[in-house]
């Protein structure tokens, strides 16, 4: 009977401490939202993008490239099958623009930056620069959490484009210039079939809504962590780990609500 | 005399353990103020409290006339820019250098010219004695350099309350010794008040005004350092002769360890 008892207190406990977690979260993302930088910090905040952003361009670059060539190949050995490698153009493009570019993107700026921002955070928590901040009457949220998450949700997007277009570059290498596929034909169908609207802001705003995710859970992994060294390597960890799991998820849902019924 | 802060009847919790029950101190303007104690009892966590960055369960903490805990949040961080705090680690920022951590304040509260702010900071710093310690990075100071070049961070805003956090631990005799005729020197030079919350007995009731001493999750004495070395109270003359054993025992809270090792499973 206390067995049975002691359950139903620890799934009571674990519950209440998840909402806890979530508010003391949005309460956090709050703060952020509506403290955007101060003209005298908009540097802090440039300086950010270019940590979280422009450091993670030669990863984003590589991997679409890569992505991109992987692609046509693949594309390739199936629709010459059906006569059909004139379409290599717009299957390419549409796989990047609505989910590889958004998806892979997030995936691995929650791998190479939202990692980073939890580890820098915890550290700052665990070497009380965050307490000394405060004492010294300087919001941690507004200093601190603020540029990063603006600087995150500023970068994501640009960094999906890019990874699309490198991506759409790759395919042609492989598809058209190694394969043999009409250049034109690579070119002018995409373009026939790319619909601005559906397609490329339907990607960004994918891409957006993961930047949002990722960045929230990275800081505020970082912030809550517990400042010990094992605290912010879990803290770390579990940031990887959520965020991947949820962009994922949000994919799926996005990707329903946007192509799935029509 | 009147009192910068003043706490009664203050009770703090930390999950399901009791950290203070029902204390009471308070802090006389332009004295140093000792805050004695065993490791681990949340000596630090009664500056945090003082600086509101800790709520404690009840009671009151007043810092110059106004409940730090019932004020609003604006009007807290105004409050804090007449509070300094220097942490034990020194916390500086660690991609900025000694001038940069010191200039921070300056730069996030004043409107002021560079070149004023640049003079103000080697001002600062030649009262820690590190001016010429102004480009280099917090990771290639020691751990004494490091503590004052927080210090001098600490008096940049000329700030009516000093709380020091351990200023003494794991320090050299000589790093000791220049901090300790550094806190004595600014208290009396920038008309400070000061609280050093501290294990190190000597070095402190060399300096203090008044001392209290901290145990078992309340105030065990208090008085000025002659009347805490007179004490005839167990627990103070534990604490001041650092015996191993006594009112603060030896073994953490256990069953009898007869009992623990003939458990049968």
């Amino acid at each position: 009977m206390t067995q049975l008892a002691n359950y139903f207190a620890s799934i009571g406990r674990t519950t209440i401490e998840k909402v806890v977690a979530i508010g003391q979260a949005s309460l956090m993302l709050f703060g952020a939202l509506f403290a955007f930088p101060k003209v005298k910090n908009i540097g802090l905040t440039i300086h950010q993008i270019y940590v979280v952003g422009v450091q993670s361009l030669l990863i984003i670059m590589v991997s679409g490239l890569f992505i991109g060539m992987v692609m046509a190949l693949q594309g390739y050995t199936i629709l010459v099958n059906y006569g059909a490698e004139g379409s290599l153009g717009p299957m390419v493009a549409l796989s990047l623009l609505r989910e590889l570019g958004p998806v892979v993107t997030a995936l691995l700026f929650a791998g190479r930056a939202g990692s980073a921002l939890t580890a820098e955070i915890g550290l700052m928590k665990a070497t009380e620069q965050l307490s000394s901040l405060e004492m010294m009457a300087v919001d941690p949220l507004r200093r601190v959490i603020a540029p990063r998450f603006w600087a995150g949700v500023i970068s994501m997007p640009m960094l999906a484009i890019i990874f699309s277009a490198i991506g759409i570059l790759g395919g042609h290498l492989v598809g058209v210039d190694w394969l043999g596929v009409d250049s034109g034909s690579y070119w002018s169908i995409m373009q026939s079939t790319v619909e601005w609207d559906k397609d490329v802001v339907n990607g960004i705003i994918k891409s957006i809504v993961f930047a949002l995710v990722v960045v929230w859970i990275a800081l505020y992994k970082g912030y809550s962590c517990v400042p010990t060294s094992e605290g912010i390597s879990q803290a770390t960890t579990q940031t990887v780990v959520y965020s991947s799991l949820l962009i994922l998820g949000l994919d799926f849902i996005l990707t329903a609500l946007m192509f799935g019924i029509s | 005399m009147t009192k910068v802060v003043e706490i009664t009847n203050m009770h703090f919790t930390r999950g399901e353990r009791t950290i203070y029950e029902n204390i009471s101190l308070s802090v006389a303007k332009g004295g140093i103020t000792a805050i004695m104690g065993p490791s681990g009892i949340g000596k630090t966590t009664l500056l945090k409290i003082i600086g509101g960055q800790l709520v404690p369960n009840s009671g009151d903490v007043i810092f110059q006339g106004e409940n730090v805990h019932k004020v609003s949040r604006s009007r807290l961080y105004e409050m804090r820019r007449k509070m300094s705090m220097l942490f034990q680690s020194g916390a500086l920022f660690t991609n900025m250098s000694v001038f940069d951590n010191v200039a921070f304040p300056l730069r996030e509260h004043t409107k002021l010219d560079e070149s004023i702010i640049s003079t103000i900071v080697k001002l600062k710093l030649e009262a820690v004695g590190l001016r010429g310690a102004l480009g280099l990075m917090p990771s290639e100071l020691s751990g004494g350099m490091a503590r004052r070049a927080a210090l001098a961070r600490a008096i940049a805003l000329d700030p009516d309350l000093i709380m020091y956090d351990e200023p003494f631990a794991g320090q050299d005799p000589i790093s000791m010794g220049v901090l300790v005729e550094l806190i004595k020197t600014l208290n009396k030079a920038l008309d400070l008040t000061s609280i050093v919350v501290t294990h190190d007995v000597s070095e402190v009731l060399e300096i203090a005004d008044y001392a209290y001493i901290m145990a078992n999750k309340t105030i065990i004495g208090a008085g000025t350092p002659e009347e805490i070395k007179n004490s005839d109270s167990p627990l103070v003359r534990q604490f001041l002769n650092g015996d191993a054993d006594g009112p603060v025992p030896f073994h953490y809270n256990a069953e009898s360890l007869q009992d623990d090792l003939l458990a049968v499973n």
